[in-house]
């Protein structure tokens, strides 16, 4: 082996040691779990078949499942991506002061001190049928009776995830734009281009790289969520995840493990969409 | 039991470990040590040898399993008593069962349900307690030894902790009818769970289950979400409403799902349900913050209501026509399989200790029951008994197991005493034959 062969491979093996043991191995584990059978008490029998994935793939239910997580998604996505790409905006080409768009940049992670979980909770508080936002809507009566779409129904799911995973957008778009060079958008403008034109031409093209690698963390994030869909619907509603937990609940392992590889599929096929959209190494090193 | 016939099992236990594990010099080293220890058993404190006491000190044991079985308070208090380190670790039901299940060692003593017992049996995670070794257990209510309670027979749908409690050999794997010498689950605590009810909003008395998917209270009800004790309470409602007649409610058909799965939609899509919820806290939170004003719940959930000043009652659901009922469940100790010499002797103790009463005076104040009320009685004060057990207006006031006020004096429990309730139990928390397909139609309910 040549001695630049052996470096490269030093160099991959930190990753591949996290990579092996705590991603390949159990996936293989979930892999080889999904055509086994299980005699309905925990037990995998050691005969191959595919009936695990016929039964997925032909159930009504995956259908349902499906487009109800992808509606959480496609929903938080675009929230996310509005608000998250406006904030980074903003940082970026409105406040002059590198140093106060730094801390207003930091400022935006405050939240996240605390866990998921508990700003999560909190809007249970706000939006409930004698929660904050109907009784102020009661007080100046705009409203006679609460509004109970608030909470326990997708608008809350939609709401505590853009609540989670905005900052998950703002922190790579912040960073692409950031990298956009300030004396193109004035060649730009002196040019006699449009604040809409720059925007088009040249702010959105340049930070296709943040939105794409935002877009993923959202994505996958949504697609494999199962607790925030469990406690703002109030259990009104179930995602992909959550529909195969209860079946690991009642140890039928291997229909669970076919649901999980599934849903891993899905999610390799909807990343590679994101990255066709943008080279994402050459955006990255250049 | 007498002090000699402890000494005897721990000899018979010592005997047992070597002839299991084959006789490495180790392990007769440490049989001969326990033997000693358990030989000089007569002249000590608390019933422990002081070459006993010496050598467990050092012993930890891991009790795991939900919440409202396994509790720090009662751990501590454990070890204190027993002069060993005991770690209670909590879990939800269905993590729980799979971690018994998947990672057996990491688990000293599994808290089991019936239907979980039922399971760790068939996978050959726990051993057989030998229930010579268990000093109260002729004083265990016959609830749990022979099937029955005050001349009244505990029904069978679902599954009893009677009919999970016992296995013909230590290490067999199917459940047997009957008493024998070897149990799966040592039961520690158990209730009979109804509906609670805001009486204010409500309007009337609820006696009956047909009441949760009553129209009036479309968007104000709620059930529980974990599949095998949701769609059991969805049974008793549709039973209690005359729409169907189940053959055995803890053991339903394919037909009897999909009618059930189907009847729970249709409430679903024309609003009946405000919500679903998986924890103790969450149905609190609902019945408190106004979302809900019915809804299937659990006796200590009702009485944290009650502590924050909201009229709350839990339903007294009597048997009637072969109706209704209070959904019973119980939880109980298992043995790990891989538990044996000092450890299992260390086991066998904390057994014992639960159940000598302090636990359960302790679970009494949160509204559960003890399988031996005779030890428990001595550490609940005579108010306290009144109240919980004799179903007596309360002498004085009643407070929470960590001395919190919960109950005025006059008021009465919800359901009267303690036979009242258990005698008017019609099923019990279950693991359907039918399981996979249960859960699937669940899902469908949940995704509708």
């Amino acid at each position: 082996m040549s001695r630049k062969n052996w470096f490269a491979w030093l160099y991959v093996t930190p990753l591949m040691l996290v990579l092996v043991p705590f991603f390949l191995v159990p996936i293989l584990v979930v892999l080889v779990a999904s055509v086994l059978e299980t005699d309905g008490f925990g037990g995998l029998i050691p005969t191959f078949t595919l009936a695990n994935y016929v039964d997925v793939l032909t159930s009504a239910q995956t259908f349902h499942l499906y487009s109800a997580t992808l509606k959480f998604t496609t929903l938080t996505w675009l929230f996310t991506l509005v608000i998250g790409f406006l904030v980074a905006y903003f940082l970026v080409f409105h406040v002059k002061n590198q140093l106060l768009a730094i801390s207003l940049f930091l400022i935006c992670t405050v939240p996240f001190w605390t866990s998921n979980i508990i700003r999560m909770i909190s809007w249970i508080p706000l939006l409930g049928k004698e929660g904050l936002v109907n009784s102020a809507l009661l007080g100046t009566g705009l409203i006679r009776e609460p509004i109970e779409v608030l909470l326990y129904s997708g608008i809350a799911v939609v709401i505590a995830y853009v609540h989670q995973l905005t900052i998950f957008m703002v922190v790579p778009i912040f960073n692409s734009m950031a990298r956009i060079d300030k004396r193109v958008v004035e060649a730009a403008v002196d040019s006699g281009a449009s604040r809409l034109d720059v925007m088009r031409l040249i702010i959105i093209p340049m930070s296709k790289s943040g939105i794409a690698l935002g877009s993923i963390f959202v994505v996958s994030i949504v697609m494999g969520d199962f607790f925030v869909v469990k406690v703002m619907s109030g259990g009104g509603s179930a995602s992909v995840v959550s529909a195969f937990y209860e079946n690991v609940g009642v140890l039928q392992y291997p229909i669970a493990a076919a649901s999980a590889v599934l849903l891993t599929v899905v999610l390799i096929v909807a990343i590679s969409l994101i990255l066709r959209t943008v080279n994402i190494r050459r955006e990255i090193t250049q | 039991m007498s002090e000699a016939d402890k000494a005897d099992c721990k000899l018979s236990s010592a005997k047992r470990s070597t002839v299991k594990r084959s006789l490495s010099r180790r392990s007769l080293l440490k049989a001969s040590a326990a033997a000693a220890g358990a030989a000089i058993g007569s002249d000590v404190v608390r019933g422990f040898p002081t070459i006993w006491a010496q050598e467990i000190k050092d012993i930890e044991l891991r009790h795991v399993g939900v919440s409202y079985s396994v509790v720090k308070a009662i751990g501590d208090q454990a070890a204190k008593d027993l002069g060993f380190k005991v770690t209670m670790q909590n879990l939800d039901t269905s993590a729980a069962i799979n971690r018994f299940i998947s990672q057996p060692d990491s688990v000293d003593i599994a808290d089991l349900e019936g239907w979980q017992a039922k399971l760790a049996a068939k996978r050959s995670v726990i051993q057989g307690i030998e229930v010579k070794k268990i000093r109260e257990f002729d004083n265990i209510l016959p609830i749990f030894t022979k099937g029955e309670i005050d001349g009244h027979r505990i029904p069978r749908q679902g599954i009893s902790p009677y009919e999970a409690m016992y296995i013909a050999k230590p290490n067999a794997t199917e459940l047997h009818d009957g008493v024998t010498e070897w149990a799966t689950f040592l039961p520690q605590v158990y209730n009979a769970d109804s509906i609670g009810y805001r009486p204010d909003l409500v309007g009337h008395e609820v006696t009956e289950w047909k009441d949760l998917i009553d129209p009036k209270f479309k968007g104000k009800a709620a059930i529980l979400d974990v599949p095998a004790i949701g769609i059991m309470d969805a049974a008793l409602s549709f039973e209690s409403a005359g729409l169907i007649k189940y053959g055995n409610k803890g053991n339903m058909t394919k037909q009897e799902i999909d009618f059930t799965c189907e009847k729970l939609i249709e409430l679903k899509k024309s609003g009946q349900f405000r919500a679903t919820w998986t924890t103790f806290d969450q149905s609190v939170q609902l019945m408190a913050a106004g979302e809900v004003v019915i809804q299937s719940m659990w006796s200590p959930a009702v009485a944290a209501v009650r502590v924050k000043e909201i009229p709350c009652v839990y339903a007294p659901v009597n048997v009637k026509n072969g109706k209704e009922g209070y959904r019973g469940w119980c939880n109980g100790m298992g043995l790990m399989k891989h538990l044996s010499g000092k450890k299992l002797d260390a086991a066998y103790e904390y057994l014992n200790w639960y159940l000598s009463g302090w636990q359960g005076g302790f679970v009494g104040r949160h509204g559960y029951y003890s399988p031996v009320p005779s030890t428990a009685k001595k550490f609940l004060t005579a108010a306290e008994w009144d109240f919980w057990y004799d179903g007596k207006p309360a002498p004085s006031v009643i407070n929470d197991p960590y001395g919190v006020p919960m109950e005025k004096a006059g008021t009465k429990r919800d359901g009267g005493s303690f036979l009242d309730r258990v005698k008017n139990i019609s099923c019990w928390n279950t693991l359907m034959d039918e399981a996979a397909y249960m859960n699937k139609r669940w899902n469908d309910f949940k995704v509708a």
